[in-house]
């Protein structure tokens, strides 16, 4: 039961990108249209599950019986990097066409504080690896709903007559906030810590 | 002391490993790309400026190489050298194309257009523009602030000592960064072989562009009851030319009648010139 709640704690009522803030520069930057906003969420998706497994087994098998828990942030990060690395060279050969979906995404989605926030929360939280894998696989279905939240919006907007000076990222940033409000809602139903 | 040599040891075996891993993995993994996009990246200038409508070179190459492609004269840096050799390696027949130009349209120099205020805010055309259309009489001219200069990234800008901005030639892409960057959307792309111009963007009546502007056009129709019909017209106080090959043909002609020299030969322009 406790895998499931965190992973409904990670997609909707701790959303990290509405309540934790984390993730904004592809919030913003990739949420123009609905189907980059989808192929985003994919990538992050995946990057996250997997990262949330290979973190969990780094942290639980070298740095803690080695008293090393300071070098998460380096070691997740490092970590991480290669594993995205690795995975778009698998990706690259053996389905192109899945490449192609997650084109740039894919690297870009390594570096960002969405992926390493996540790693570090898990590893605050003292997650076993079955709770730390929804954890991470929830994180990525929250952020690619909103994303597909604000993309479409975005999509509705393009067409609607925005004052000259909120255009673009302006107006963006206000709907990101007033989506976070909205998402304030939701806190509550499930606690976790 | 313990401590900081064994995570120094685990970090560096870390890197050791993971980097043999994705090394191994590399070879492995290895994937045949299409080597006419290396070639390509080759020829192409690599300034990234877009010019060629691409995110870069890269996305250039990569249209061109995949088929999606099939101009080779896109580029704007390059010209006709690089058009050659793009054509050459994806087996097109070579074009000939004519250099464009970015060209200022307006003569509105410190001597010709009259200020009608003090501009003391931020040095920029944008700004100016915005705050009640700049200092100059003419709300359509050059707010002379070098926006244009600032974007070019091939230094072929340069602010005259006339208070416009001035274009070198040889140097000029044709990116279309200074068009882009210009409020009055005063600068267009012109090719090089073109010769006569309208050197100005007024849209206001006669006498009231003649009050702040000695070179404004003021609408009087006169070149083009000189040059062939339909190849220019008249269109809010303001002459437009339609078929610039027709009006080069009777180029004096069209330049002689024009009172205040708002429609000039290009080496007109250029005679004020100073570097």
């Amino acid at each position: 039961m406790r895998p499931l709640i965190i992973f409904v704690a990670a997609a909707i009522t701790n959303n990290f990108i509405l309540t934790y803030f984390l993730g904004l520069c592809p919030f913003l930057g990739v949420s123009a249209r609905v189907s980059s906003a989808i192929g985003m969420g994919f990538a992050a998706t995946f990057v996250m599950t997997m990262t949330a497994i290979i973190t969990n087994l780094v942290d639980h098998l070298i740095l803690r019986p080695l008293h090393l828990e300071f070098l998460q942030m380096i070691v997740f990060i490092f970590v991480i990097a290669v594993l995205v690395q690795f995975v778009e060279m698998v990706i690259k050969k053996t389905s192109p066409s899945l490449y192609k979906a997650l084109g740039i995404f894919l690297p870009l989605i390594t570096t960002n504080c969405i992926v390493l926030g996540l790693a570090l929360l898990g590893a605050m939280r003292n997650y076993n690896l079955i709770e730390n894998t929804f954890f991470g696989f929830g994180a990525g279905v929250g952020f690619t709903i909103a994303l597909l939240l604000i993309s479409g919006i975005r999509e509705e907007l393009e067409v609607r007559d925005v004052p000259k000076a909120l255009k673009g990222a302006p107006i963006t940033l206000i709907i990101a906030g007033l989506m976070a409000f909205a998402f304030m809602g939701f806190s509550g139903i499930i606690s976790l810590q | 002391m313990n401590t900081i040599i064994i995570s120094l040891l685990l970090t560096l075996a870390l890197g050791l490993l993971s980097g043999l891993f994705l090394m191994i993995s590399f070879k492995k993994f290895y994937v045949q790309e299409d080597p006419r996009v290396e070639m390509l990246l080759e020829a192409l200038p690599g300034a990234n400026c877009g010019a060629c409508g691409y995110s870069g070179c890269v996305g250039y190459a990569e249209a061109l190489a995949g088929g999606k492609e099939t101009n080779a004269a896109k580029c704007g840096p390059g010209g006709q050298e690089v058009a050659d050799k793009v054509a050459h390696i994806i087996g097109l027949d070579t074009v000939s194309i004519v250099k464009r130009v970015a060209k200022v349209m307006c003569n509105g120099t410190k001597e010709n257009a009259v200020r009608r205020s003090d501009y003391d805010g931020v040095k920029s055309c944008r700004v100016a523009d915005f705050t009640l259309k700049g200092d100059r009489g003419c709300v359509y001219g050059c707010l002379g602030f070098g926006d244009c200069v600032n974007v070019c990234q091939f230094g072929a800008m340069f602010m005259g000592d006339d208070g416009l901005p001035h274009i070198i030639n040889e140097k000029c892409t044709a990116c279309g960064k200074c068009v882009e960057a210009c409020p009055h959307d005063l600068i267009e792309l012109v090719p090089l072989d073109r010769k006569v111009f309208v050197f100005c963007k007024n849209l206001d009546r006669g006498p009231v562009a003649k009050s702040y502007c000695k070179v404004a056009c003021i609408g009087c129709g006169l070149c083009v009851k000189q040059a062939p019909e339909g190849a220019m017209k008249l269109e809010k106080n303001l002459v437009i030319i339609v078929d610039a090959e027709k009006v080069d043909e009777v180029a004096d002609k069209v330049v002689g009648v024009c009172p205040t020299k708002a429609i000039a030969l290009d080496e007109k322009f250029a005679e004020v010139k100073t570097v």
